[in-house]
C-alpha cells in the first residue's frame, strides 16, 4: 500500500502522536521515527514497520516496554524506542 | 500441482495432507521422480542452506533434516556459530548449513551479512527458506529478498498445522506460481513432511529450467533510478547478468555499504548518492524504506490472491499467558521464581555429577600413584597425576553445569519465555548499558564464569557480549566459596561473618554493574541497541532440540576450552614444582621411614613440600611481587596462593596449607586458620578477601573468554584489568583503614 497513502498521512498536516503515548487496544498507523539511524529504521521494515502499517498497541502500562501487533506478529519495543515513534 | 508421493502411504498421519508443488514454468513441469531426478544431477553431492526468521521453527527443521550429525564451528574472525550437517537421502549426500536467522538480507546487522555473503560465494544448490505458516506475510518479506536475488529458493512452509489450526487456508499452487518458487509444506516439531522435503530439494536441484523470477514494481521513479545506476553497472561490469545487475543497482539504492564498497567506483557512488537524495526528495522518505514498502505490497497482494484466514487468532492463547508473565507486579517474582529454578538445576542437579568425577579422577590418580612404590618421588608420577590427570579432571568436572545450563537455557528459549525475560529485566540493565539478558549469564557466574561466559551467547549484539563477558568474573563463583570460608572465620568473629559473606558477595555486584558501566562509556561505547525484538508466540519445546544444543554445547567446551584449560593446568603445575632440588630433609626423612617413625616423617615432607614450593617459579614469583602485595597487607605467601588459584580458585586454600607447612589443609582448616590470625591483622585479612574476588580469573574462565571473543587479546585483558583493579581496590582499603587503625 501505500506510498500515497503515507503522503497523504504526512502531507495533511503535523498531528501526529508518539506511540508511547498510545493507549492499549487502540490502532494507529506507523509513520516514522525521530532521528533514528537507518539501522533501526531498516530493522523495524524488518519486522514490519513500514510507513503506513496498522499496528495495534497491545500493551503500554505507561512506563516500560510497549508490546504492539503488526503484521500479525507481536514486537516489543522499549520506552527510548516508543517515545520516538510517530503514529497517527 | 501436487506431486503424488509414491512412498507416502494414505492413512490418517499428520504428513498426509502435507504437500509439495512447484510453480508452472519449471522444466520439465511437473519434475521428474525423485529416482529421475537424480539420475540427471550432474554432481552426488548437494549444497543446502537454511534460512529464515528467528522463531520460525528453522532449527527444528535442521535438526530433523540432519539428525545427530552436526557440527559446530564459527565463521572466520567472528563470533557468529556456524552449525553445519550431512545427510544422505537415497542416492544423494547433502551438505546442510544452518545459517543465523534473519528477518532480512540488508548489511545493518553480521548475521544477515553472513548469510547473504554465504548465499552469493559458496553458491548452495538449494537455499531453503524455513517460514512460520502462520504468520506468513512478515516472513515472506526474507523470502522475497532470497528471490530477487535469484538464489534458489525451495519455500518451507514449516508450522503448516498451527497455520490449519489458525483457521489459514492457502493455494499453494497460485502462490507458488507468483513467487516463482516451489513450496514444501512440514511440521517440524512432529517431524512432518521432512521427507517430501528432502525429496523435494533433489527434484528442484535437478530441474532443467527454474521458473521465471517475478518482477516487483517498484514504481516509477526508484525504477528510473535502478535504470541509471544498472546502466553505469553494466560500463564497469559488464560480465555482470542483468538479473544481478539490478539486483545491485536495488541494493545500492537501499544504501548497501558492503555491496557498494564492492563494486562502487566513485562515479557510481556518486550517482548513487544523487539517486537517493533525488528520491527522497520526491517521494518524502528514504529509498530502502520505501523499497521495504513496495516489497510489503508485493507480498500483502500475493497473500490477498492466495490466503484465506477465518480470524487473526495466532496470539490468543500466547497473550493470555502473557497478561501473566509480563504483569507488572507479577513478572519479576516469577522472573525470580525461574531464574532459581535455572540455578538449582544446574548447580543443585550439577554438583553431585561433579562429585563422582572428581572421585572418578581422585580415584585415578591414587592409582596410578600406586604404580610407584610408596614414598617415591619420581617426576613421571607428579606429571601424570598432579599435572595430566589432574587437568583432565580440572576441564571434565564442568561438563555437567554446562551440558544443565545449556540444557535449561534452550527450554527458556525454544518455549518463547527468553523474549519475555529479556523484556522484563531491559528497565533494570538498560540503566546500567546492558541488554536484558545479560541478566541470566551474571546469574550463572554465581555458580561458575565458565558456563557463564557460554551462555553469553544469547546475546546477539556484540558489545553488550563482550562488556557481559568481562564482568562475569566479579560475580563470586561457587570455585571461591572455600576462600571465603577459610579467611572470613579465621579474622572474624561468628556474629560478622554471615554479613561479611553477603558484604563480599554484594561488593562483587556493584563493581560489576561499575565495571558495565565504564565499559559501555569508554571500549565499547556506541548508541545502545534501541531495545526492539519480536515476541514469539508461546510454544511447547521439543526435548530433541534441547538435547541436540546441550550436545553440542558440551562438546564444543570440551574441543575448545578444554585443551587450552589442559595446557594453563600443566603449566601451572609446572611452576609450582620446579625446580625441585635435594633438601636437608630428604636424609631425615629417609631415616625416620626406616625406623618406621610415619608420623615423625610425615611431619618433615610437609616441611619439605613448603620448603620446595617457597624454591619453585611459583614461589619466586611471589616473592618478586612481595612489594605489590605489601601494600594491602599481604606477603609472597598469599602471592603463592593466588598464583596457584589460577589453576582453579579452590587450589588457593590447598596451596597457602603447603606454604604454611600445614598438612592436608582441607580437613585442619583450623590449624591453617590459627597461623593466619598470627600473621595477619584483620584489615590485611579482609583485603586478602577483597583481592581474591576480584583478581586473576581461573585459567578455564580465561580459556573460555577467549574462545567466545575470538581473540586471546581480551582473556589478557580480562586477567591483567581485573588483577589492576583488584590491587588498587584492596590497597586503598588497607591504607585507609591503616590510617584509621581500624582493624590491625
Amino acid at each position: 500500500m501505500a506510498i500515497s497513502t503515507m503522503q497523504e498521512i504526512s502531507s495533511k498536516n503535523h498531528s501526529h502522536i508518539y506511540l508511547s503515548s498510545v493507549p492499549e487496544k487502540k490502532k494507529v498507523q506507523f509513520l516514522g521515527v525521530d532521528g533514528g539511524g537507518r539501522g533501526i529504521r531498516n530493522r523495524l521494515a524488518a519486522l514490519g514497520l513500514v510507513p503506513g502499517v496498522e499496528i495495534e498497541v497491545i500493551r503500554n502500562h505507561g512506563w516500560g516496554c510497549c508490546i504492539l501487533s503488526v503484521k500479525g506478529s507481536r514486537i516489543v519495543l522499549g520506552r527510548g524506542m516508543a517515545s520516538r515513534i510517530q503514529v497517527i | 500441482m501436487a506431486i503424488d508421493k509414491s512412498n507416502s502411504p494414505s492413512g490418517k498421519s499428520p504428513s498426509n495432507d502435507l504437500t509439495c508443488v512447484f510453480p508452472q514454468g519449471s522444466k520439465p513441469h511437473p519434475p521428474a521422480s525423485v529416482q529421475d531426478s537424480q539420475s540427471r544431477l550432474s554432481q552426488s553431492s548437494l549444497l543446502v542452506s537454511l534460512v529464515g526468521n528467528p522463531n520460525s521453527g528453522k532449527t527444528t527443521v535442521f535438526n530433523n533434516m540432519t539428525g545427530s550429525r552436526q557440527h559446530v564451528g564459527n565463521y572466520p574472525g567472528v563470533t557468529v556459530e556456524k552449525i553445519s550437517g550431512k545427510r544422505n537421502w537415497r542416492e544423494c549426500s547433502m551438505e546442510v548449513v544452518d545459517l543465523p536467522g534473519s528477518y532480512s538480507l540488508t548489511a545493518w546487522s553480521e548475521e544477515e551479512r553472513l548469510a547473504r555473503r554465504f548465499i552469493l560465494d559458496e553458491k548452495p544448490d538449494v537455499v531453503l527458506d524455513v517460514l512460520d505458516a502462520s504468520n506468513l506475510e512478515r516472513n515472506l518479506y526474507l523470502a522475497v529478498q532470497l528471490i530477487e536475488m535469484h538464489a534458489p529458493v525451495l519455500l518451507v512452509f514449516n508450522m503448516s498445522d498451527m497455520a490449519r489450526v489458525r483457521g489459514f487456508e492457502f493455494d499453494l499452487q497460485r502462490l507458488s506460481d507468483l513467487l516463482g518458487t516451489p513450496i514444501v509444506q512440514t511440521v517440524g516439531s512432529k517431524n512432518a513432511g521432512i521427507d517430501t522435503l528432502l525429496d523435494a530439494i533433489v527434484q528442484y536441484a535437478a530441474l532443467e529450467e527454474k521458473a521465471p523470477t517475478p518482477f516487483i514494481d517498484y514504481g516509477p521513479d526508484i525504477e528510473a533510478a535502478i535504470q541509471l545506476i544498472s546502466g553505469k553497472l553494466e560500463e564497469t561490469h559488464p560480465d555482470l547478468a542483468i538479473h544481478k545487475r539490478r539486483w545491485l543497482a536495488l541494493k545500492l539504492l537501499e544504501n548497501d555499504g558492503e555491496l557498494a564498497e564492492k563494486y562502487g567506483n566513485e562515479a557510481l557512488l556518486e550517482c548513487m548518492r544523487k539517486q537517493q537524495s533525488h528520491i527522497q526528495s520526491i517521494l518524502g522518505d528514504t529509498p530502502e524504506i520505501l523499497i521495504a514498502d513496495r516489497r510489503y505490497g508485493f507480498i500483502s497482494g500475493a497473500c490477498q490472491e492466495t490466503m484465506r484466514s477465518t480470524v487473526e487468532r495466532r496470539h490468543d492463547r500466547s497473550d493470555q499467558i502473557d497478561a501473566v508473565v509480563t504483569h507488572p507486579l507479577l513478572a519479576f517474582p516469577l522472573f525470580f521464581a525461574l531464574m532459581y529454578l535455572v540455578f538449582q538445576f544446574t548447580f543443585t542437579l550439577g554438583n553431585p555429577l561433579m562429585n563422582w568425577i572428581e572421585i572418578f579422577f581422585g580415584w585415578l590418580g591414587n592409582t596410578v600413584s600406586g604404580f610407584w612404590p610408596e614414598g617415591s618421588e619420581s617426576l613421571l608420577q607428579s606429571l601424570l597425576v598432579d599435572g595430566i590427570i589432574g587437568g583432565v579432571g580440572g576441564v571434565i568436572v564442568f561438563l555437567p553445569n554446562i551440558m544443565l545450563l545449556f540444557l535449561a537455557i534452550s527450554f527458556l528459549e525454544d518455549s518463547g519465555y527468553m523474549a519475555r525475560a529479556a523484556f522484563i529485566m531491559d528497565q533494570l540493565m538498560h540503566k546500567i548499558g546492558l541488554h536484558g539478558k545479560s541478566f541470566i549469564p551474571m546469574l550463572i557466574g554465581f555458580g561458575c564464569s565458565v558456563p557463564a561466559i557460554m551462555a553469553t551467547r544469547i546475546l546477539e549484539n556484540r558489545r553488550d557480549r563482550m562488556t557481559t563477558i568481562m564482568l562475569i568474573p566479579l560475580m563470586s563463583c561457587g570455585g571461591r566459596l572455600p576462600i571465603y570460608g577459610l579467611l572470613i572465620p579465621a579474622f572474624f568473629p561468628k556474629q560478622w561473618q554471615a554479613p561479611l559473606l553477603w558484604l563480599v558477595y554484594f561488593f562483587g555486584i556493584v563493581l560489576a554493574v561499575t565495571v558495565a558501566f565504564l565499559l559501555r562509556k569508554t571500549l565499547f561505547r556506541g548508541e545502545s541497541e534501541p531495545f526492539v525484538m519480536e515476541l514469539p508466540p508461546y510454544r511447547i519445546p521439543t526435548l530433541k532440540g534441547a538435547a541436540l544444543h546441550m550436545w553440542n554445547r558440551g562438546w564444543l567446551y570440551l574441543k575448545k576450552a578444554g585443551t587450552v584449560i589442559l595446557v594453563g593446568s600443566i603449566i601451572l603445575w609446572f611452576l609450582s614444582s620446579f625446580p625441585r632440588p635435594a633438601t636437608e630433609y630428604d636424609s631425615q626423612i629417609t631415616q625416620l621411614k626406616a625406623t618406621g617413625e610415619m608420623e615423625a616423617a610425615s611431619d618433615l615432607i610437609t616441611k619439605k613440600q613448603a620448603l620446595l614450593v617457597s624454591q619453585s617459579f611459583a614461589g619466586r614469583l611471589g616473592k618478586t611481587i612481595e612489594p605489590a602485595l605489601e601494600s594491602f597487607g599481604a606477603d609472597w605467601r598469599v602471592g603463592i596462593g593466588v598464583i596457584g588459584g589460577i589453576a582453579a580458585k579452590e587450589i588457593f586454600v590447598a596451596q597457602l596449607g603447603v606454604v604454611f607447612s600445614v598438612r592436608d589443609a582441607e580437613a585442619s582448616v583450623d590449624k591453617l586458620r590459627e597461623k593466619l590470625q598470627q600473621d595477619f591483622s584483620a584489615l590485611a585479612g579482609f583485603c586478602i578477601i577483597i583481592f581474591c574476588l576480584i583478581s586473576t580469573p581461573c585459567v578455564a574462565t580465561l580459556a573460555a573468554t577467549a574462545r567466545e571473543t575470538g581473540s586471546a587479546k581480551w582473556a589478557w585483558f580480562q586477567l591483567i584489568g581485573l588483577t589492576a583493579m583488584a590491587w588498587i581496590i584492596a590497597s586503598a582499603i588497607y591504607q585507609v583503614g591503616k590510617y584509621f587503625a581500624i582493624g590491625i
